[in-house]
């Protein structure tokens, strides 16, 4: 058991997070906000160039090589940053599913992902179904030699900016073996409804309409639930690891406005009952450190250990960082509540993340459906 | 980075699983198991097998008799000592006053009393408390006065743990009362059979006689008997806090009881289904359980940095608050786990191996250690006083 990051890992630390204190003060990033784009095309660039892109991925589809650990740092930096750029829909999840994927056509489009080149959306999750994949009305049909699908997929995370959609749909005997496929569509065929939208947290979503879209089989059934339960996994990690980021700068921020802002004379960081309140928010952010960090040194392993560990974290992320960003809000008193001031956007984000694949109360569910419970 | 443990480490869990299976008496481990109160015998039986093997001073460097054990090794020996049901090392001489001996004493004082703490010989007590000093422990009363060749010492402690079966006290004392109240105390070593010295039992809620008071009536105590410089004490006070915090966490005993909440939940009955499987008395395990597992790493991540820095640091005042909070936790929702069978007090159960013959046979002692457990979030310095703790030395609040 050894703490310390490999020389390798700092370095893949430091590098990102000198690029985004340079380039991504949070001035840039409410003027990113407001773009039509929503994020830096420019930046996502530097990234290609950093080979963050390819950090999940083994060296032979070009990636960094990296496992769970490389990939909470990436996010943790980002998530510092509050950076708005696609890379979860795109690199964690989209990329998660190509590299799972055994086919010449997901490795090329791999290749093209961590090269900067194309990006990717992960069209899943429907309305009515909250967190659960595991039901899917969207629906897969043989036409034409190839494939159509037809349904609707909810708050699919950058759906209007991926130039192509990876969308899960049921397939019947016949089409594929029965189960949950995967297929690749392209946006702009004909039959796709793309519906954009600007998230409260800052980020860009879709609900996709399907009416016999045309659409490429990417996994079967077998292959396909491994991929989807992979790229999730490593979601799970990379959302954790964004919101330990995020929770980190809340904390900072939130130590600063104490022992600044004066109030009967003193600087409010002198009452007990605020002193208290924010020990409480760096051990939840502590505590969110150790779990995120089991996750991600889970995520590559199998089995029960693994489903566990994933939905602790998520579990445990949902409640502390709803508690950090609550109290950071409270002792900043009215500036916590305004937009110009970075840290409630934030506290937005971090809350928001107990939104994306699955909340606390999901998480709990599924911890406690794997819970051992030993013979007496 | 790498959280798994290595071979090695895997080969030592091995071996402390071995040694315990070997060594630790089967009818001790059932005592600790079903919630019994362990004698002096008891924590002594466990402690001289520990001794004989070498591990009984974890913390010690390695020149003054400890085993060399890193944090990781620790948590091992931890964590296998109460899933066997191992009783947990009395702290007080061989955690508190034997480190800060090695770290404040003069030679003589740790050629007297180091080997007599490694051989169980010494059962130390700690004069901390006192009836007006609690968490403003710098404004203790208890005098010390220098004549001729010796102190004398007047005053009380209080809370004193196992004061009744302590030969020597570890001590704070005032010896210079103009002084500002940090600065005018010192630490000094009294023996318990020290004419003047009268112990009071204080039994506690549960009924049990833990807890002391130790009246203090013109004790003589040599000059020798003072580590460390006169009212520099508070130095000695507050390393010798960082250990108390160490072990604190308690995520093996909380692991354990983690497991023995299960197996009572699987047993117990609602509504014609083993409780576990309800719904909303499950949830809240797996959220202790989700608690637990990011305290472990806490722990171990905090642990293996203050190893780099010697000292545990006022990190280990968050270990205090989880582990303390938590384990709350855990004998709060044991208590539940029976229901109405929480209700029934059987004083002999705890001392004596009389069945009851009232309610599930893990019944008798879940309110009663539910009580006792109040004390972890009081005890070592509140988690009031954590808190302050790390607002002021982390935050810089």
């Amino acid at each position: 058991m050894n703490f310390e990051l490999s020389d390798e890992q700092r370095m893949l630390q430091e590098t990102l997070s000198r690029l985004l204190r340079e380039q991504y003060p949070f001035e840039t990033r409410q003027k990113l906000l407001q773009s039509p784009q929503g994020f830096s095309r420019e930046l996502w660039h530097r990234y290609a160039e950093l080979g963050i892109l390819g950090v999940p991925f083994s060296d032979e589809v070009g990636g960094f090589g990296g496992g769970g650990i490389e990939l909470m740092l990436v996010a943790k930096a980002l998530g510092r940053a509050l950076t708005l750029e696609p890379y979860l829909a795109t690199v964690v999840l989209g990329g998660t599913v190509l590299a799972t994927v055994d086919s010449q056509r997901a490795r090329s489009l791999l290749e093209e992902v961590i090269a900067g080149q194309t990006l990717l959306a992960f069209a899943h999750w429907e309305p009515g179904e909250r967190y659960n994949g595991a039901i899917l009305s969207t629906h897969a049909q043989a036409r034409d030699g190839g494939h159509v699908l037809s349904g609707h997929k909810a708050v699919v995370l950058h759906g209007q900016d991926a130039d192509r959609l990876i969308v899960s749909a049921m397939t019947r005997e016949g089409v594929a073996t029965e189960g949950i496929a995967l297929f690749l569509v392209d946006p702009r065929s004909p039959g796709v409804t793309v519906r954009g939208y600007t998230t409260i947290d800052g980020l860009r979503a879709a609900e996709i309409q399907l009416e016999s879209a045309p659409a490429e089989l990417l996994a079967a059934p077998e292959q396909a639930a491994q991929a989807i339960d992979r790229a999730i996994g490593y979601g799970l990690v990379a959302l954790c690891a964004e919101a330990v980021g995020a929770m980190e700068v809340i904390c900072e921020l939130t130590l600063e406005y104490l022992k600044t802002r004066q109030q009967f004379g003193v600087p409010i960081g002198k009452f007990q009952a605020l002193q208290h309140r924010m020990v409480d928010m760096v051990i939840r952010l502590e505590q969110s450190r150790s779990i995120t960090l089991l996750a991600a040194a889970h995520v590559d392993d199998t089995g029960i250990d693994r489903d566990r560990a994933l939905s602790a974290a998520k579990a445990l992320i949902g409640k502390s960082g709803r508690f950090v960003a609550e109290s950071a809000i409270q002792l900043h008193g009215g500036i916590g509540m305004t937009w110009e001031y970075s840290m409630p956007h934030y506290a937005k984000r971090v809350v928001m993340i107990d939104h994306v694949l699955g909340d606390v109360d999901f998480h709990l569910d599924r911890f406690s459906s794997l819970m051992e419970v030993s013979a007496a | 980075m790498d959280i798994h443990y290595d071979e090695k480490e895997l080969a030592f869990r091995e071996e402390v699983r071995q040694f315990i299976r070997e060594k630790l008496p089967p009818e001790l481990a059932a005592k600790v198991k079903s919630g019994k109160r362990l004698t002096k015998e008891d924590f002594l039986c466990w402690q001289n097998i520990l001794s004989e093997r070498g591990w009984l001073a974890q913390h010690w460097p390695k020149e003054y008799g400890g085993p060399g054990w890193g944090p990781v090794q620790r948590h091992i020996y931890e964590e296998e000592a109460a899933a066997a049901g191992a009783p947990w090392i009395i702290p007080f001489g061989v955690g508190m006053v034997g480190p800060v001996i090695i770290k404040f004493g003069t030679k003589a004082q740790k050629e007297k009393y180091l080997p007599r703490i490694l051989r169980n010989e010494d059962w130390w007590c700690q004069g901390y408390s006192e009836p007006g000093a609690g968490s403003d422990l710098a404004s203790l009363k208890t005098r010390a006065e220098r004549h001729g060749d010796h102190y004398i010492v007047n005053g009380q402690k209080t809370w004193t743990t196992y004061a009744h079966y302590a030969d020597m006290m570890f001590c704070l004392v005032r010896t210079d009362p103009k002084a500002k109240p940090q600065e005018g105390i010192s630490f000094l070593l009294i023996d318990m059979k020290s004419p003047g010295v009268t112990v009071r039992p204080l039994l506690l809620l549960d009924g049990e006689h833990e807890v002391n008071e130790v009246f203090l009536e013109n004790v003589k105590v040599p000059f020798e008997n003072l580590v460390g410089e006169e009212n520099k004490g508070w130095t000695c006070a507050k390393y010798l806090l960082g250990f108390e915090r160490t072990g604190i966490a308690g995520v093996g005993q909380a692991k354990e009881w983690l497991r023995q909440l299960k197996a009572i939940a699987a047993r117990e009955k609602n509504n014609g289904k083993p409780l576990i499987e309800d719904p909303s008395f499950r949830a809240r395990v797996a959220a202790v359980e989700v608690e637990l597992m990011a305290l472990e790493m806490t722990n171990l991540r905090v642990v293996a940095d203050a190893e780099k820095g010697g000292a545990p640091g006022p990190e280990s005042s968050m270990l205090k608050i989880l582990g303390s909070e938590l384990r709350q936790e855990i004998t709060d929702l044991m208590r539940r786990a029976v229901g109405p069978y929480a209700l029934p007090f059987f004083p002999e159960y705890f001392d004596t191996d009389q069945p009851i013959d009232v309610g599930p046979e893990y019944a008798p002692p879940l309110a009663a250690q539910y009580f006792n457990h109040r004390k972890v979030s009081i005890y070592g310095g509140s988690n009031e006083i954590q808190r302050n703790i790390i607002a002021k030395m982390i935050l810089g609040l």
